[in-house]
């Protein structure tokens, strides 16, 4: 086997599991504050189309104990997600490195390429750079929807006094709906990334914690 | 070998932290650190507020179908003597005022028509008239060492500081109406604390007395870890 490869930089490594945590203690909080008014619009309705429309999600799944232990959490958690947002988003733009992660309009061809290769329809794996084209597209979007998570986080928070913020989202009622939108697409983004982690490049998950990769997809990009 | 189990190791360990975590408020050793970033938070909370800043405003026609209404008494709090009744004004003031609701009435009214937001995550239209507390304050005189106000009711003990700045916003009133009619017992009859800008929890109903202090009075659920500036 070659020799291992510098990967990834402490910051990203840092940042990469402290939002993990981060991430799964704010939406178990928030799943807590959730349950206070699970619903969503004004009092008397007409409520959003929502799967979990008054469902009360099991107490494993939350955080705080009642209202205030959930709010607590949530908004002292926000802080070093914001913090820890923020330097990770300084390193990408500093080193460069957002150049191998940020999806620009020219990795769509090559993002249908790779749809191709998962499906079969192409044999051989395109080339593969740090990231692949859909692995640019999917680390983008996570990066926008923390971005989402947290702009609507404060749309409801300050309502009255930003109500500008709140306003372009749709109102009070509709901040709190794309906030937990946001939710189930941090879930779902999780899921995919583990279970492709496993089946595509074990190794990449050794490389996430050490910062050295020895796995099959040895970067052809400086 | 040894990388296979560092990893099930680290992964299981992981998992069980997250997991003894779910339903904790943080115990004795982390709650009060919550309670601390909760104090940063209404740092944070006053230096976003503006005194200025007056709350969107709706048509009555956008008045919320319900208006869910809160008191922690085990029936709705009412008068035995409703003519009786008098809001002391007292503290740090130059002058103490003892009020009937006809004299609080006398002043100019307010009416705007609101969103409501509950902490806990509700929010509802409604159109409310009342005397802006800034008036009351004027008339009272403010002694310059005072920088909370403590809203005290016949609820059961329930009562919520405020920072005087929020207290003093030309919109925070003295409510006796609620969608253009007299203030319900449900609603904090005869007089109640009213404010675009502030958490439900905030509005102290049923007032009885209202107290200009030097010190930060906290409040029945801020006590309780509510956060205590509770501003929106």
């Amino acid at each position: 086997m070659d020799k291992p490869v510098g990967r990834h930089h402490w910051i990203v490594r840092v940042t990469h599991w402290a939002a993990f945590i981060l991430i799964f203690a704010m939406v178990a909080s928030g799943l807590q504050i959730y349950r206070a008014y699970p619903r969503f619009g004004e009092r008397g309705g007409p409520y959003f189309a929502n799967f979990f429309h008054n469902v009360a999600f099991p107490e494993w799944s939350r955080l705080g104990g009642w209202l205030a232990g959930g709010i607590n959490w949530h908004f002292f958690l926000m802080w070093p997600f914001v913090g820890l947002g923020l330097l990770y988003l300084a390193y990408l733009a500093l080193s460069g490195e957002w150049k191998k992660l940020v999806f620009r309009p020219r990795d769509a061809r090559p993002a249908f390429e790779m749809v191709k290769y998962y499906l079969r329809i192409r044999k051989d794996h395109p080339p593969q750079g740090k990231h692949n084209a859909l692995q640019k597209a999917a680390y983008t979007l996570i990066v926008l929807l923390g971005m989402l998570s947290v702009l609507t986080g404060i749309a409801m928070w300050k309502p009255v006094q930003l109500a500008w913020l709140t306003g372009l989202f749709g109102g009070f009622q509709a901040a709190r709906y794309w906030h937990f939108w946001a939710v189930w697409l941090f879930v779902m983004f999780t899921l995919v990334h583990v279970v492709l982690v496993f089946l595509v490049d074990p190794a990449s998950l050794r490389a996430m914690i050490t910062g050295r990769y020895r796995g099959r997809y040895v970067s052809d990009e400086p | 070998m040894s990388r296979k189990v560092g990893r099930r190791s680290f992964i299981l360990s992981a998992a069980a932290a997250l997991l003894s975590a779910c339903g904790w408020d943080g115990g004795r050793t982390l709650r009060p650190v919550l309670g601390g970033f909760s104090r940063f938070n209404d740092w944070v909370s006053q230096l976003v507020f503006s005194s200025e800043r007056s709350a969107p405003k709706y048509d009555p026609s956008q008045r919320s179908r319900s208006f869910p209404a809160y008191h922690i008494s085990a029936m709705t709090p009412t008068l035995e003597d409703p003519a009786a009744w008098r809001l002391e004004v007292g503290g740090l003031v130059r002058t103490p005022l003892n009020l009937a609701l006809d004299e609080i009435r006398s002043f100019e009214p307010l009416t705007y028509t609101v969103k409501h937001h509950c902490v806990e995550g509700w929010s509802a239209i409604a159109t409310w008239t009342g005397t802006p507390f800034r008036a009351v304050a004027e008339r009272t005189g403010v002694l310059p060492e005072a920088r909370y106000v403590r809203f005290d009711s016949f609820d059961a003990g329930y009562y919520s500081g405020w920072d005087l700045e929020s207290a003093l916003h030309p919109e925070t009133i003295l409510a006796y109406a609620f969608n253009s009619q007299e203030l319900r017992p449900d609603h904090g009859a005869p007089l109640r604390l009213y404010a675009p800008h502030k958490l439900g929890y905030k509005m102290t109903k049923y007032l009885t007395r209202i107290t200009f202090t030097a010190e930060r009075p906290g409040g029945y659920w801020e006590d309780q870890g509510y956060p205590w500036f509770g501003g929106v």
